[in-house]
């Protein structure tokens, strides 16, 4: 399985991580590797076996429905890159 | 052949919890920007969820009342995509195994024809943050409050064939979730939000490309933008062209839907289990102890009035049109003991008085106990019906209680015979070519007696003793 | 003093024959002194560790604290200090101030214990060398043009050269056992949900597990008792009351039956580590333990499954890093894409972005059967061939890593090299088992570990055989020379 040119813009895309015009075959190069490493899975025959998506078998626990946050905002957004007004800003969003 | 109309809707209902879904930040609305919003709610790494127990009956409720099986086993998926209000980059919802399954469905009514429109499911998930873009020149501020808010989302099938269905079946719904405790039904701030899937195609061939019309916030609107939609598509199709699946604004000022994204390309969601929360599994026992809590619903409600209250089937559905109405309703018939009598005053006076001021059922300055305390004044005849219309506005204005102002005012009625009879001789006494004409046959001067009475009474003497004493006179 | 164990240290703060503020000033002192060359803290902490220590000194004048007050510790720059930057490796976060204590660092604060600093890891632990961090490579106290292991490196160089005697670590894929065996010190990462992940940044959350790293078992057993237990804040967190981790460490070996799964002895595994895991084993025996055969066949799907399902997790795990609200903006953002595209590619490096992209398009439409879901059913074949091998044994033991600690840039180039750097320690992260690395002896020079792996909630016994090993063995004691 190998990973081409379009395959890494779309992936760019979701990942939201720019992939420049250079970097691009040389991207799509090591991904093609790793999908490699996974081919080997394919021939493993795996029906009727149960996908398990963790390691426990507990259910989710629950938490009451009572206000245990307090308002925090000038600490939590002295870390923001640009924050004001009380609002995190960024580049005008166009609907 | 014409074109047929296809709707299926997608309701989120905000559920009336104190905190958010996965954190216990308030979700009170109208704080002050980002003040609601704490570690877990704007993403801050290493931050996990745990979910609010409150959310679960309250679900659950919804799936009991429109008859869905419930997921025994559901499970929290994240629908991974970026943007300013998704503090995370991802929204945690349920897809694959939903708080609500199949089976559910709504009656609505339709120019008198009933008909069923299917639920094909209902998910817990968390809301978004808000996007504010006209306070900073070039840039676009985010408050975070909104996110994690807890909501149901309600998808339907598309089962709509009319603008007139769907707002039907979105009122309907408005009402469910407002009779079932879950929801505020607040529109304008946001609370109970449809967003409209609208295609058309002839029929017998498949669906057409459909159109998602998002977050309308009032029925009138919902109505008009599906109506312009439809004639959009319908122009679009007859003149050659193609429906490009999108999703689009109503402007309610130009009465207009527009284009806002096209939807095909970035809709890969990248949905898996979220690995942060574990499987939420419901059993027979919470299932029953929640049946077992559940107040009774809108239809059955009706059916009860007309059956045991005697009420009119208009009566019944006027009356259990909203569950605070309703609630109002019961607690004057439980002190009056008379349907029908609270009944018309609940859908006359009292209604009025509210349309007059714009206010809801639950903002009336007359309480339902207030309201009862003057039908027993009229019940036990210290004052007439239109004497109780008087008080009830001075009620109204908060002058008092019935009593203190029937006091006040000093309107009981006049009960005592003999003074009823003098004031009878009084104005027969002065109207002798009226007794004469009545006597010669016109029975109407009957009224135009009971009438002079009670003006000579000022309003105040027993009716029922006036129009006895009268009939004794001039027989 | 740094080569003393925490029940000595403990004992002489106790007796008041040291303080803790100079225990502490003894081990900022050797930072200061070595870590230079070694590269293994991004962060120092000193005036936060002296004033803590102070506190913890006060304490221990009331005669008040528990065994470990006093004590200072190194935390792996993954866990959230309030306060205190808290990078997890990556220039995303060099700006980041934690604004709240992981639930980990809470517990170790509550007992009294300085904090020394934030240790050098992988960039947001995915790594098997620690070279990817933004801060640099850390180096192997052993030999310094080596590697330390990874993620968890800067902590197990920290133990190794005496720069901590306590350290944190996490492991997803084997990030505390491979560089405990790298630099010869113990580690053990927990049964999943044992230790809270609340405030450790997450990299895979179904993996994910923290663990202590320390000189002895003995220490690790402490140290771990301290960091456990149920935490309401974590839905993952084990309800289940804990066990006593130091309870069991004197029990005998004898009877014990130990598994040798013949797959872990294949093709791949240098001769010199294989030989030295095989005298630990032998060791064992020694000692009383029935050494049985057991099979993990499935052991070779682990390293893939581990590599769909761990980038899939990240991919968006690591969503929140777009430069809104924390961590590293790009400057003049055009657009909002433009803000999310390059502050991403910008913040992050090379290898978090590759598995970024591999876990996007594992997920993605069309091949999330193919991949996703076929890796989670593997996920569960390997877990249950461990189920079946503890029906014939109650531990396993075998090699942690097929080498010994290569050298800087040996593997940072070819990234399925370094995965596969990982196949002995990632089945255990899949299955969700407790496991840990013990010092086992040396080849060519270098340390070498035993790996040993316990059935769910069976810390106990694992610290246990550590610990009765440590008994007959001084491998944990070595340091290297230029660090004593």
């Amino acid at each position: 399985m190998s990973i081409g040119k379009d395959d890494v813009n779309k992936i760019s895309r979701l990942a939201a991580i720019s992939v420049s015009e250079q970097e691009v075959d040389q991207v799509a190069d090591k991904l093609s590797n790793i999908l490699d490493l996974f081919a080997q899975m394919q021939a493993v025959n795996t029906d009727g076996i149960e996908p398990m998506s963790h390691p426990l078998d507990q259910v989710q626990r629950l938490r009451e429905d009572v206000i245990t946050e307090n308002n925090h905002r000038d600490k939590y957004q002295k870390i923001a890159p640009s924050a004001e007004g009380g609002m995190y800003l960024v580049p005008q969003v166009i609907e | 052949m014409t074109w047929e109309v296809v709707i299926g809707l997608e309701i989120h209902a905000q559920l009336n919890t104190n905190t958010k879904i996965f954190s216990g930040s308030s979700i009170a609305y109208g704080a002050e920007p980002n003040t609601q919003a704490n570690l877990l709610d704007l993403g801050m790494p290493g931050q996990l969820p745990v979910l609010n127990k409150a959310v679960l009956p309250k679900a659950i409720r919804f799936g009991l009342a429109v008859g869905a099986t419930i997921g025994r086993k559901s499970v929290f998926d994240r629908k991974n995509y970026f943007y300013p209000d998704l503090p995370k980059g991802y929204q945690t919802s349920q897809f694959s195994y939903p708080i609500v399954d199949k089976g559910g469905f709504l009656e609505i009514e339709v120019d008198g024809e009933i008909k069923k429109i299917g639920i094909t499911r209902a998910h817990l998930e968390e809301d978004a943050g808000k996007s504010v873009h006209d306070a900073f020149p070039g840039q676009t501020g985010i408050d975070l409050n909104r996110a994690g808010t807890p909501l149901l989302e309600i998808v339907s099938e598309p089962d709509m064939r009319s603008a007139q269905e769907a707002v039907a079946y979105a009122r309907k719904m408005h009402e469910l979730v407002q009779y079932l405790g879950i929801c505020d039904g607040n529109m304008q701030e946001g609370s109970f939000r449809v967003d409209s899937n609208v295609s058309i195609h002839k029929p017998g061939t498949p669906f057409g490309t459909r159109a998602e019309l998002k977050n309308i916030n009032s029925f009138k609107f919902i109505e008009q933008a599906i109506e312009f939609e439809i004639a959009r598509q319908i122009e679009i199709l007859e003149s050659g062209g193609k429906v490009v699946q999108e999703t689009r604004l109503y402007d309610s000022e130009k009465n207009e839907t527009r284009s806002m994204r096209a939807k095909e390309e970035a809709n890969d969601y990248r949905y898996f289990p979220c690995p942060d929360l574990l499987p939420v599994v419901v059993t027979d026992e919470d299932i029953e102890a929640i049946r077992a809590e559940m107040p009774e619903l809108p239809s059955a409600k009706r059916a009860r009035y007309v059956f045991e209250f005697g009420l009119s089937d208009y009566d019944a559905s006027f009356l259990t049109g909203s569950r605070a109405m309703a609630e109002y309703f019961e607690a004057v018939v439980s002190h009056s003991k008379d349907a029908k009598m609270s009944a018309n005053w609940v859908m006359g006076e009292l209604s009025k008085s509210l349309n007059q001021q714009g206010i809801d059922i639950n903002e009336s300055p007359v309480s339902a106990e207030a309201l009862a305390g003057l039908l027993a004044r009229i019940q036990d005849n210290t004052i007439s019906g239109k004497i109780a219309k008087q008080v009830f506005d001075a009620m109204w204005n908060q002058e008092g209680s019935a009593d203190e102002i029937i006091a006040a005012k000093g309107l009981k009625q006049i009960t005592d015979s003999s003074a009823i009879e003098a004031l009878v001789d009084e104005v027969l006494a002065a109207n002798a070519a009226q007794v004469e004409a009545y006597r010669n046959g016109q029975d109407k001067m009957f009224g135009y007696f009971v009438g002079q009475v009670m003006k000579v009474s000022q309003g105040q003497a027993n009716p029922g003793q006036v129009n006895e004493i009268l009939k004794r006179k001039l027989s | 003093m740094h080569r003393l164990s925490i029940k000595q240290m403990s004992e002489k703060l106790r007796t008041r024959e040291i303080t803790s503020v100079a225990l502490t000033q003894h081990y900022l002192d050797r930072i200061e002194k070595y870590d230079g060359d070694l590269n293994a803290y991004i962060t120092v902490t000193p005036e936060l560790a002296i004033e803590m220590a102070r506190k913890a000194d006060e304490m221990l004048d009331k005669g008040e604290g528990s065994l470990l007050t006093g004590i200072p510790v190194a935390h792996k720059d993954i866990f959230c200090i309030d306060g205190v930057k808290t990078s997890c490796g990556s220039k995303m976060l060099h700006n980041f101030v934690a604004p709240y204590d992981a639930t980990v660092v809470e517990k170790l604060k509550s007992v009294g214990m300085p904090i020394l600093g934030k240790t050098n890891m992988d960039e947001f632990a995915m790594g098997s060398s620690s070279e990817s961090s933004y801060y640099g490579p850390t180096k192997n106290p052993w030999k310094l043009n080596a590697v330390p292991g990874g993620s968890s490196g800067g902590s197990a160089a920290v133990i190794a050269a005496g720069l901590a005697p306590f350290a944190t670590g996490t492991d997803t894929g084997g990030s505390i056992r491979q560089p405990a065996s790298f630099c010869g010190i113990t580690g053990i990462k927990p049964t999943y949900g044992a230790v809270s992940r609340y405030g450790m940044i997450a990299y895979a959350s179904s993996f994910d597990q923290g663990g202590p790293m320390s000189r002895s078992a003995e220490d690790a057993a402490w140290l771990l008792d301290a960091m456990s237990g149920f935490d309401a804040k974590d839905s993952t967190s084990l309800e289940q009351e804990k066990s006593d981790y130091t309870a069991q460490l004197e029990e005998s070996l004898k009877g014990l039956r130990v598994g040798v799964p013949k797959e872990y002895f294949g093709e791949g595994l240098s001769e010199s580590v294989s030989n030295t895991v095989k005298e630990a084993i032998e060791v064992l025996r020694q000692q009383g333990a029935d050494i049985v055969e057991v099979s993990l066949p499935n052991k070779d799907l682990a390293v893939p499954a581990y590599y769909v399902l761990a980038p899939a997790e990240a991919s968006s795990n690591l969503s929140r890093f777009d430069g809104v609200r924390y961590g590293y903006r790009c400057e003049n953002p055009q657009d909002l894409s433009d803000l999310y595209m390059r502050s991403r590619s910008e913040g992050f490096g090379t290898e978090v972005k590759r598995r970024i992209m591999v876990g996007a398009y594992a997920l993605s439409e069309g091949y999330y059967d193919a991949y996703y879901l076929k890796a989670q059913k593997l996920r569960r074949m390997v877990r249950d061939d461990f189920v079946n091998a503890f029906e014939q044994c109650d531990v396993i033991v075998g090699p942690v890593a097929p080498t010994t600690a290569f050298n800087i840039g040996e593997k940072s180039d070819d990234p399925i090299s370094m995965y596969l750097e990982d196949l002995y320690t990632i089945p255990v992260n899949l299955a969700g088992l407790p496991a840990m690395s013990v010092p086992a002896g040396f080849a060519e020079g270098m340390p070498v570990g035993l790996h040993l792996i316990g059935t769910y909630h069976s810390e106990a016994k694992l610290l246990n055989v550590a610990h009765q090993f440590q008994q007959v063995t001084s491998w944990h004691e070595q340091m290297p020379e230029a660090y004593q």
